[in-house]
């Protein structure tokens, strides 16, 4: 978020050739997006002020609106020991499911993709209709008969039952299907003249192209499973087994509990930090994935 | 080096029928050039040859070797596409020796040969970039480095000048001749362009609606075209036809103008005349009342009516012709050898 608006920041710097913005006009755009900064940013710097106080001045109002000294205390001791389970465990949980998520889907569905697209085969259309039909059909919807499936497969409690039930995507099949349409048939011949067969094809050919594509993908599958909520708190009830974001939810105090507020918003900063770092990592890649494809 | 025997060659498309039988017999190093106007399936007899199409009925061979079953990599043929068809994320060495890892042949020799190519095209300065680094020439050569690299037996070009403009047209013309005359590689080269077909073929064949309609050096049918249609397609401007009586060592138009004939025609012919056979004449029997004039320097086309006829007809002068305006009328005559003679119900060739 912060990121972006810092583009935008830097694109209205006046250039040479520009439409003119100067004076007033270049001050209020400034204004209303720094407004607009801070009006998004607001509720993640009371988060990382609560996760860095005592619970009293928490409890006590008015919220502080400046950091306090408790930051290390605090953070430790959400890592390492948590409210039921250390947050790094449930962190590491997290990271598991969704690389496997992200990898799984683009695995599975750049090659149904290059299956569909490429290789003529009886009710190949059929096949892609029915693969287009699963986007009709939200997790929730199939959730009791997919929690029956790895209940009896014994996979509870694994990662593979995090991951495998997520793991087909019609989205992405479907757009690399569109992505791979796009790829000249020419380029496909031209590699059958020079000899290539089809899965040499795919290598060298179609999967360097796609590089920007998997990217942005990635991205996007990252950060979907990284927020799985139900799946996840349906499969694991070992809180060994539990994943960031369910945990976090779970340290919510239920009857007469106390809430440790300062661990919780500890906990909400720590699993906001792997979805940023890999978008902002991957920014370039995802943008140009989004906006153009290398031809 | 080899040679391409097509053998009454059939290509169907469902019911649509889009090559209705081509034979031609292709010799050791000839340089073939497939011209034809778009949707004459001679983009599809090329791909035929290459295997990238079934071919539905007929034989097609490759040093006399069926190749009808073989896959595009068994056939040892290389390929230009139209759009050159670079795999844009490789680099242009990477472009030209891709064919050559492929087939496994060690690294030091592709990096031999691709060197060798790339000095042959001037490509050697160009090695590290990529493709959309590169102008249209440029890339346009990649491709035909990526095809000579391999020493291929035959090289197919599908339409590969028609994306640049026309003066670099004019060099890469020249220079795919020279290329292919100095490896001496049998090509097939596909284009619609009649020019590219005069200027490059040992022999050509004119196709339309998927039927061979000549096949023979581009002089022979520049002067004995076979059919009508061959007889318009090559030459520009085009052919002038008209409908004409024989007989008695003349032919008479439908205006009446009589022109001197080989005495041999006699009945109703359809009668083609080149723009660049007509000359000046003060006492020639054709008047062109021209509607406007092109100078383009080395020659002057008139481009206008016959007196007492409706069809639109040209005249290719030597030299400039200042004609007031543009306009007027001016008196032709041809030499009676330059009179082609077709039959006005087939189209083919009268003697």
């Amino acid at each position: 978020m912060t990121a972006r608006a810092e583009t935008s920041a830097r694109r209205s710097d006046p250039a040479p050739g520009m439409v003119e913005k100067r004076g007033s006009a270049l001050w209020l755009t400034h204004v209303a997006m720094i407004l607009g900064v801070l009006v998004v940013f607001f509720p993640i710097w009371l988060a990382f002020v609560a996760s860095t106080v005592s619970q009293p001045e928490i409890a006590r109002p008015p919220m502080p609106l400046l950091p306090g000294d408790r930051f290390l205390e605090n953070y430790q001791k959400a890592l390492f020991s948590g409210v039921n389970v250390p947050v790094a465990v449930m962190l590491f949980n997290s990271l598991v499911m969704a690389t496997g998520i992200a990898v799984g889907k683009i695995v599975i569905s750049i090659l149904s993709a290059f299956a569909i697209v490429y290789f003529r085969f009886p009710a190949r259309s059929l096949f892609f209709w029915l693969i287009f039909l699963t986007l009709m059909l939200p997790v929730e919807v199939r959730i009791v008969p997919t929690y029956e499936v790895v209940a009896r497969f014994g996979m509870l409690n694994t990662y593979g039952g995090l991951i495998f039930p997520l793991i087909a995507s019609a989205t992405a099949t479907f757009l690399f299907r569109q992505f791979f349409l796009t790829i000249p048939d020419e380029l496909a011949e031209a590699a059958r003249v020079d000899g290539a067969g089809p899965m040499r094809f795919f290598w060298d050919i179609v999967l360097p192209m796609s590089r920007t594509n998997i990217a942005a993908l990635f991205v996007i599958l990252f950060i979907y499973g990284w927020n799985q909520y139900l799946w996840p708190l349906l499969v694991t009830t070992d809180p060994a087994m539990n994943t960031i974001v369910m945990g976090l939810k779970q340290m919510f105090p239920s009857g007469d509990d106390i809430a440790d507020w300062p661990v919780i918003m500890a906990t909400s900063i720590l699993a906001m930090i792997p979805p940023v770092i890999v978008v902002i990592s991957m920014q370039k890649l995802f943008i140009r994935g989004l906006v153009d494809s290398e031809k | 080096m080899a040679t391409v025997d097509l053998i009454d060659v059939k290509k169907r498309f469902g019911p649509a029928e889009v090559i209705r039988g081509i034979s031609v017999a292709i010799e050791n190093g000839e340089f073939i050039v497939i011209v034809g106007p778009s949707g004459c399936g001679k983009s599809t007899l090329l791909r035929m040859v290459a295997g990238l199409e079934s071919v539905s009925d007929g034989e097609v061979r490759i040093d006399g070797a069926r190749m009808n079953e073989k896959e595009p990599m068994d056939r040892d043929i290389a390929m230009v596409f139209q759009n050159y068809a670079l795999y844009p994320h490789m680099t242009v060495r990477q472009n030209m020796g891709y064919s050559l890892k492929i087939s496994g042949i060690p690294k030091a020799d592709i990096a031999r040969k691709v060197a060798q190519a790339a000095d042959l095209l001037q490509l050697s300065d160009y090695l590290d970039r990529k493709p959309r680094q590169l102008s249209g020439g440029q890339r346009q050569r990649v491709a035909m480095g990526r095809a000579i690299v391999r020493q291929p037996k035959l090289f197919l070009f599908d339409e590969p000048l028609s994306n640049l403009d026309a003066k670099l047209r004019v060099q890469m013309r020249l220079e795919i001749r020279e290329l292919q005359s100095k490896l001496g590689v049998t090509s097939l080269y596909v284009t619609h362009d009649q020019v590219e077909a005069m200027t490059m073929a040992d022999r050509m064949i004119v196709m339309n609606g998927g039927v061979a309609e000549q096949i023979g050096t581009p002089l022979d049918v520049y002067e004995r075209p076979e059919t009508l249609f061959a007889a318009q397609f090559i030459g520009s401007p085009a052919m002038n036809v008209i409908e004409a009586t024989t007989g008695n060592g003349q032919a008479v138009l439908a205006n009446g103008a009589a022109l001197t004939a080989p005495a041999a025609q006699a009945g109703p012919v359809t009668l083609g005349l080149r723009p660049e056979h007509l000359a000046l004449d003060p006492d020639g029997p054709l008047v062109l009342e021209v509607s406007f004039a092109e100078p383009l320097g080395p020659n002057t086309l008139l481009h206008g009516r016959l007196a007492g006829s409706a069809d639109a007809f040209t005249a290719s002068l030597p030299g400039v012709h200042r004609l007031s305006q543009g306009r007027g009328q001016v008196r032709l005559n041809a030499r009676p050898g330059d009179l082609h003679f077709f039959d006005p119900q087939t189209g083919r060739r009268l003697a």
